[in-house]
């Protein structure tokens, strides 16, 4: 007998479908949170593959700290580009420029928890009342607990003690006036069925994830990209290296490991030996044992 | 990890259940202990707990705090909302819909449970079979989950001893034989040392069963979805509207059931319309045939008006299409229920509006007794309901597709989702 059975590969590509086309039919206005990231891609990926042949009935929405890899934003453009989808840019220098947000200072300041800001004003902006995000559940534990449909009050506030029940495969995207939901179609996939499916369906992703020689420095054991953005202490040299990123965020916060992996296959192989998290070459969550909850709460991604 | 490769990897298939037991049944510890042994964590992660562990002066390294959430649960110590967990072998991967088990949530329980292929039910072994297993089970019989796992927790505490085993097992199939659960498996464990979890157990040798892992693995459930009556739920109607698609149009949508194939004959419910399946394809690339979960989009030889919301299903095979729905529902708010009140109703794609007509009765769910008399619905109980939407819905009923088969009600003030419904 035939195994009617989806590998699990299939079976997550076909609920995250369903989840962006559901997120299409309930809402007026949503709309793409595109990082340049390789979540961010593959969500991109699946949007297209559910609405083919029809171009994605959505915008693409990039919240610039103004601190990001060069090779993210050509990236990111180039895949606009090529794919005939609108880029809207918000922007964290205007937000600082406008006087709403202030930079933080000192040797560790990041443009990380500012973007929150930007990210509000641009949804009000435009009117979003839904946003697409790659984030996974299995990234850190605040993200464990969120919804598919994520409730958002008039404020962008997330309320993790009250969110709405979500049962079988039906959400509720009911909401009044000025509040908006974050949608999140990768909930249930990791870090290994990200890259897996990036390999198998062979997605393009930016350079910056294979390895490549760098300069670098090394602060508290985590690998920074030297930049014009991190000021160095006095007792920090700068070396280059050979090393690739795990995730791609702001330059201030986005550690770099050793590699040589030069292909997906070789990413593969290097993830699945890996004994640290991801998000383990993230300062953003270290600071305190509730930082991405805190963060969350206020309208962070 | 040196058994990872990508061929296998790719060949994966996907297992979801739920945990369930009440304080202290040791949930967090089996749950981190499943993915400890399956190397599922990372050194920083078991670092991290390891420190807490140390600082709380715990004498071990206590892997329950690896699904320590949000900050008010690491504070009270208790698990509050569903968290979803994530480990694979070799052979599979598997989501864990990690609910609390306090009565306050049952609701929780049940949203775990309304995806899962398998519930763990925890017995303590010093305590035996206590009301909130009854209660537990009682959920996994209603929401259908296909197979069911006792395993009976803290083996150490009562010396390994078979007995001891045996006699809950016994309590166990005396309460469950009023139910309807099929498949049901019982294991002696002890999460805290690990015996039979990943390992044999070598502290019992006269348990001749499988690991838990070894079973979570092996466990069938191609046959979990209903692959005999074919229901497509249109979700969304593509049309690119450009001169090389001009006349497109595509049915988007997810496979509720059955299996689709080029050709078939069918009809739109509600309005009855028919045609033949001129295509089923993803992304571009054509298939032969597509069967649940998959997401696909098909497209119709003839020329008819579908919307979302509208079923599309062989003509050999239909379901009804009412306006007269009867569920279970399990109430999900501190809001009572109101009796002729109007809600919002979710199924499926469709979007309608109900009011509720009567509650029949409402279910002790320690006793499963009806109560026919109280008809007050609040947070957490589970009551049977007569319903009339306002205008009709695709529906089968819940043991044959759960999918088709369940509802949700929300609440028209606030838009929060407050009942959850199973078409009798």
């Amino acid at each position: 007998m035939k195994n009617y059975n989806l590998t699990h590969l299939k079976e997550l590509e076909s609920e995250s479908i369903y989840v962006i086309r559901e997120l299409a039919a309930q809402f007026e206005k949503p709309a793409l949170l595109f990082s340049g990231g390789k979540d961010s891609i593959v969500c991109f990926h699946l949007a297209r593959k559910a609405f083919a042949p029809a171009k994605i009935p959505f915008p693409l929405v990039h919240v610039d700290t103004g601190h990001n890899f060069e090779e993210t934003i050509v990236f990111r453009d180039e895949l606009a580009k090529k794919y005939g989808v609108q880029l809207i840019v918000g922007s964290v220098q205007q937000s600082i420029d406008e006087g709403k947000v202030v930079e933080e200072k000192g040797y560790n300041a990041s443009r990380n928890a500012l973007q929150t800001v930007t990210l509000l004003d641009t949804i009000e902006k435009y009117k979003f009342d839904a946003l697409i995000g790659g984030a996974r559940r299995d990234e850190e534990k605040a993200r464990a607990k969120e919804r598919f449909f994520s409730h958002r009050d008039e404020f962008g506030q997330w309320d993790p003690k009250n969110q709405r029940p979500e049962l079988w495969n039906l959400f509720n995207g009911k909401k009044h006036i000025g509040e908006h939901f974050r949608v999140f179609p990768i909930s249930n996939w990791t870090e290994m069925d990200v890259w897996q499916y990036i390999l198998q369906e062979q997605i393009e992703i930016p350079s910056i994830y294979f390895t490549h020689e760098r300069e670098c420095f090394v602060r508290d054991g985590v690998i920074y990209a030297h930049s014009n953005v991190i000021p160095l202490k006095p007792t920090e040299k700068v070396e280059k290296m050979q090393v690739r990123f795990r995730t791609i965020g702001d330059i201030s916060c986005t550690g770099a490991v050793l590699s040589k992996a030069n292909t997906l296959e070789e990413i593969v192989e290097e993830v699945a030996s890996t004994r640290v998290t991801e998000r383990g070459s993230r300062i953003d969550d270290k600071r305190s044992e509730a930082a991405m909850e805190d963060r969350k709460k206020q309208g962070y991604f | 990890m040196s058994e990872f490769s990508t061929a296998g990897y790719l060949d994966m298939d996907l297992l979801r259940f739920t945990t369930a037991g009440s304080v202290d049944d040791g949930k967090s510890t089996l749950i981190g202990r499943l993915l400890y042994d399956s190397k599922s964590i990372f050194e920083d992660q078991y670092e991290a707990i390891k420190a807490t562990s140390e600082k709380r002066g715990e004498e071990y390294v206590n892997l329950a705090l690896l699904t320590d959430g949000l900050r008010a649960e690491r504070e009270q110590g208790i698990t509050i909302d569903v968290a979803y967990r994530y480990f694979a072998t070799p052979k599979r991967k598997f989501i864990i819909a990690d609910t609390p088990g306090h009565i306050q949530y049952t609701r929780n329980m049940v949203t775990g449970a309304s995806t899962a292929n398998a519930a763990i039910i925890l017995i303590d072994a010093r305590k035996g079979v206590i009301e909130q297993t009854m209660r537990h089970t009682y959920i996994a019989s209603l929401l259908r989950i296909p197979h069911v796992i006792v395993c009976v927790n803290k083996m150490d505490l009562v010396d390994f001893k078979e007995e001891v085993f045996e006699a809950i097992k016994k309590d166990y199939e005396a309460f469950a034989s009023k139910l309807d659960i099929t498949d049901v498996h019982f294991l002696p464990i002890s999460a805290l040392k690990g015996d039979n979890v990943v390992d044999q157990s070598k502290n019992m040798p006269w348990y001749k069963g499988s690991t838990l892992m070894y079973l979570l693995e092996n466990l069938h459930i191609a046959n979990d979805q209903n692959h005999s009556d074919a229901r497509f739920p249109v979700q969304y109607v593509i049309r690119p509207m450009n001169n090389e698609y001009h006349d497109y149009r595509g049915y988007a949508g997810r496979v509720a059931g059955g299996i689709l194939k080029k050709g078939d004959a069918v009809t739109v419910l509600p309005s009855g319309f028919t045609s033949k399946i001129k295509t089923i394809e993803l992304a571009g690339k054509e298939l032969e045939e597509a069967f649940a979960p998959m997401s696909v989009t098909i497209t119709l030889e003839d020329e008819i008006d579908i919307s979302r919301g509208d079923m599309i299903v062989k003509t050999d095979d239909q379901p009804a299409s009412t306006q007269d729905v009867e569920v279970m529902v399990c109430w999900l708010n501190e809001k009572k229920l109101q009796v002729n009140g109007k809600y919002a109703l979710k199924h499926s794609t469709k979007d309608v509006r109900c009011v509720v007509k009567d509650v029949q009765y409402k279910v002790n769910i320690n006793t499963l007794e009806q109560l026919e008399d109280d008809k007050t619905v609040g947070l957490n109980d589970i009551a049977r309901l007569t319903l009339r939407t306002t205008a009709p819905i695709v529906i089968d009923k819940y043991k044959q597709n759960r999918t088709t088969g369940s509802l949700i009600l929300v609440d028209e003030a606030t838009n929060v989702t407050v009942g959850a419904g199973m078409i009798i």
